[in-house]
């Protein structure tokens, strides 16, 4: 293998890292606070907005519905706006990381789900406030179902991250695709997803290690 | 002191509502220990969950030491709340915080420094026979010590009054026993009301001063638990004490007893002693003035509140104009006697 090669893995490797850095942790910051809307305004819990529920609910699916390709062009305006190019890594880092809120919502919806409701009750009859119980009770004790979908979100987003050669975003897929397939060039494309199932693992590895560690259930 | 209004809980509406509690006026004064005892259904969980209102009660007013909680806000409330401790029958223990900070969360959230927080979780844990256990985690635990963490959670706010949801169904009995013996200290201690449902009468026995039974959604009986252990008022009341105290006659009696007397029967009694009338040599006297004599079939003696009660089936057996006088003697005496119907005689 050349150098030029693995140079050219090595920049590869730091851009999907880059793009999956940037999504998981903007979608992170935005969808754990709407994966809790959707669980406390459901109705008959702490904060139950049936109308609030069910729009957001939509919301949510319809982002989650659009195919990630569709999804990666058909946002090109919007892209541009925020990071002043349709191109490049970072406009490929703004799609990924609009697809993956409503995933990361739904999967922290779901682990707030399993908290026991008489955990909430007891809570309630000590006085708590609905903000105190999402703060002291809900996050922490779902802490670890969040943390393996904060987790399944990032394999998730390595794998889209392959689509953002699209745009020019670069990363192992767009190298694969570029080197591998078209360029009929089989050690790249091998390498590369030899590199993404490297990544894939220890990101799976690291994630079960943070929830064993949080979690004393 | 707790006071329930004319509470009702409705569930729903229109034809297919559920009522779970109707009119339901219960006190329970400063200091004491009430339960409330029913089948499950009956609406206990329901109305100790309408007192401190984790359900908002349809009609009715719930007082605590004279303030009306459900004429409070939402903000008032959780004031409220922090007056009224609860435990729960599987605990409700955050998993996810220690020994120390499961006790140390009421406290937090009224906004305590960490100093003061320190100074009252200490010595709940040490109270509650923790104090080893501060930095384990509820998994580590058995039940009857996660119930003993939801008590000092419960204590930690310094309430005034301590409701108990059936606190102790999903522990054995010996562990049962010290909660209970727990429960009673803290009562003492601290002077604490305490409002508890449960299931058990070994629970209402053990700790209860008074008793509430309740009966699809009415509160049937509210009798102190002496009088209702000896005199149930109910026919409710009287199939859980039977329950309770396990004093059936046996089955193949039961098959033979008659309605009505005869020549050639002899009627069966249940007789129930309390207090003094134990102590009488109630057999023998029989025995002796009426020259009958008496079969004993069952019976059983149990110390309740420091009233001692005494149950026994037995066959009187002579003539009937014998029996006859000899259930006249009966009835004046200080006891309760119930014929339950007469057998053939087989001598």
């Amino acid at each position: 293998m050349s150098s030029a090669l693995i140079d050219l893995v090595w920049q590869s490797t730091l851009e999907t890292l880059y793009m999956v850095a940037v999504a998981g942790i903007l979608s992170a910051l935005a969808g754990v606070p709407l994966g809790v809307l959707l669980y406390v305004t459901r109705p008959r819990q702490i904060l139950a907005q049936p109308a609030v529920n069910t729009i957001l609910g939509i919301v949510t699916n319809v982002g989650r519905s659009v195919p990630f390709i569709i999804l990666l062009v058909a946002i090109i305006p919007f892209t541009r706006m925020i990071v002043g190019s349709s191109i490049g890594t970072n406009a490929a880092a703004v799609p990924l990381t609009i697809a993956a809120i409503p995933f990361v919502a739904r999967l922290v919806e779901g682990a707030l789900n399993e908290v026991s409701p008489g955990l909430v009750e007891a809570a309630q009859s000590m006085g708590a406030t609905p903000m105190q119980i999402i703060m002291k009770v809900l996050l922490p004790e779902a802490r670890g179902g969040i943390i393996n979908g904060l987790t399944i979100t990032i394999v998730a987003l390595v794998s889209y991250s392959a689509m953002a050669g699209a745009v020019g975003g670069g990363g192992l897929g767009d190298l694969g695709i570029r080197y591998g397939y078209n360029r009929f060039n089989p050690t790249v494309m091998l390498i590369t997803v030899v590199v993404l199932v490297v990544m894939v693992q220890l990101f799976q590895s690291l994630g079960d290690y943070l929830v064993r560690k949080s979690d004393h259930k | 002191m707790i006071t329930l209004d004319n509470v009702s809980k409705t569930y729903g509406s229109g034809p297919g509502a559920v009522q779970a509690l109707k009119d339901i006026d219960l006190q329970v004064p400063k200091g004491t220990i009430h339960g409330v005892i029913g089948l499950s259904g009956a609406g206990k969980s329901t109305l100790i969950r309408c007192v401190n209102l984790l359900e908002r009660p349809s009609a009715g007013r719930v007082l605590i030491d004279g303030e009306d909680l459900t004429a409070m806000d939402a903000a008032a409330l959780r004031q409220a709340r922090h007056q009224c401790g609860m435990i729960f029958q599987h605990f409700n223990l955050l998993t996810n915080r220690t020994v120390y900070d499961n006790v140390a969360l009421p406290l937090e959230l009224m906004g305590q420094s960490r100093q003061t927080i320190r100074e009252r979780v200490l010595p709940l844990l040490e109270m509650t026979g923790l104090a080893d256990k501060t930095k384990q985690y509820p998994a580590q635990l058995s039940g009857g010590q996660k119930q003993r963490v939801a008590i000092a959670r419960a204590l930690a706010s310094r309430p005034k009054v301590l409701l108990c949801d059936e606190a102790t169904s999903a522990l054995d009995p010996q562990t049962t026993a010290s909660i209970l013996t727990l429960l009673q200290e803290i009562n003492r201690q601290l002077g604490l009301t305490i409002l508890l449902i449960t299931h058990e009468m070994e629970v209402v026995k053990t700790i209860c001063h008074r008793v509430g039974l309740i009966s699809d959604g009415r509160l049937v009986e509210d009798a102190d638990v002496g009088d209702f252990f000896t005199a149930p008022g109910t026919q409710l009341g009287r199939e859980f004490l039977n329950d309770f105290l396990k004093l059936e006659a046996p089955q193949a009696l039961i098959e033979r007893l008659e309605p009505e007397p005869s020549e050639t029967t002899h009627p069966v009694v249940r007789l129930t002693f309390s207090g003094d009338s134990v102590s009488t040599p109630l057999i023998s006297r029989l025995a002796r003035e009426h020259g009958i004599d008496v079969s004993i079939l069952q019976a059983k003696v149990e110390s309740i509140q420091g009233r001692t009660l005494g149950l026994m089936i037995a066959e009187l057996m002579g003539s009937a104009s014998q029996t006859r006088q000899a259930l006249t003697t009966l009835e004046s005496f200080d006891l309760q006697v119930e014929v339950m119907g007469h057998v053939q005689r087989t001598d």
